[in-house]
């Protein structure tokens, strides 16, 4: 009896330590898989294109991208959605040359970008209330790096003063599709000002 | 009954082995100038509710409890304030951009006015970590200075 009972528990401590190991392995792939090459260079091709001929910054112009394809789905409460779409911006974040700006604005927008790629990294593995709170954070981070990056495209900062003590987000359009509310608070919101 | 036997020894022998394999404790002498608590002003109380509440995880020392001397149970530990101290160190604090800090500040509130921070899986073994409504009022208001 004695015997059984130990083995008994030996087992369960063998089990604990397997489960606590493959634990580990799955979060490690879980952190990778969303970075598909792939994906990203796909997405950044098309802009590429679009953006050359207004010899713009085409690096900047795919984190813009990036980042409104990321506001459409939070607009659309697509939580996977903005998850994949949060990890193609880390890549097109990381993406961006810095070293072809003026040097005082260098320091700035590093900072930016490390920030910017903090909050899409989160964004990338969280549930939707918190993807909207760093999206909120990211939203600035964007709107300071088109104040030095310039961009070709018309731009419209749109506020909404419910979500979170006031908080603004970029859109390509006039019309208010609110990220913060989705489709329970659609059209909350006002431009507040117009960048280009 | 013999293979119930057989596992149960395979068991306990790598129970026994990976005891031999310990891991670096998060723990350093010196608190380093970059630290939260020495860049700011922090009251008594809310600098105590963080060393407390936030600084086992969240800093470059650790107050461990007992079950960190046992494997795989110290591991786990590691791992978690590895992963805890990327995402927030407070001994560090001063190496972060002003941006960064607001973020981490605004995070801060969220975390902790939202009861996700201190983690339940910390709390229901580290009573004492447990943040009520006072002191949680109390960190949220100071955090809200800075």
């Amino acid at each position: 009896m004695k015997t059984i009972r130990r083995s008994i528990g030996t087992t369960a401590l063998l089990a604990v330590m397997m489960v606590s190991m493959s634990c580990k392995e799955a979060s490690k792939t879980e952190t990778v898989a969303p970075m598909s090459e792939e994906l990203h260079s796909e997405e950044m091709d098309d802009t590429m294109d679009m953006a050359m001929d207004d010899a713009q910054d085409a690096k900047a112009e795919v984190i813009l991208k990036d980042y409104f394809n990321l506001k459409d789905a939070l607009v659309g409460d697509n939580n996977e959605k903005a998850k994949e779409l949060g990890a193609s911006l880390v890549k097109s974040l990381i993406g961006l040359d810095i070293s072809k700006y003026a040097e005082s604005q260098q320091q700035e927008l590093k900072d930016i970008i490390e920030n910017a790629t903090e909050q899409a990294e989160h964004i990338s593995e969280n549930d939707i209330k918190h993807q909207r709170e760093h999206f909120k954070i990211l939203s600035k981070d964007i709107t300071d790096m088109v104040a030095i990056t310039g961009t070709a495209t018309k731009l419209y900062e749109q506020f909404c003063p419910m979500y979170d003590g006031g908080s603004a987000w970029l859109s390509m359009n006039e019309e208010v599709r609110n990220p913060y509310y989705g489709s329970s608070m659609l059209k909350c919101g006002k431009v507040q000002r117009e960048i280009n | 009954m013999k293979i119930v036997k057989f596992i149960g020894w395979i068991a306990l022998i790598s129970f026994v082995v990976i005891q031999f394999f310990p891991v670096d404790y998060n723990q350093n002498e010196v608190v380093p100038q970059t630290d939260f608590l020495l860049v700011n002003k922090v009251p008594a109380i809310v600098e105590k509710t963080l060393q407390v509440s936030c600084y086992d995880c969240h800093s470059n020392n650790t107050v461990y409890p007992w079950y960190n001397k046992i494997q795989p149970a110290a591991w786990f530990l590691e791992q978690h304030i590895s992963d805890a101290k990327s995402e927030l160190n407070f001994s560090e604090w001063d190496t972060y951009s002003d941006r960064k800090k607001k973020s981490k500040i605004s995070s801060i509130i969220k975390q902790i006015e939202s009861g996700e921070m201190p983690m339940e899986s910390y709390t229901i073994l580290h009573r004492a970590a447990k943040l009520d409504s006072v002191l949680k009022g109390q960190i949220i208001n100071y955090m809200k200075t800075l």
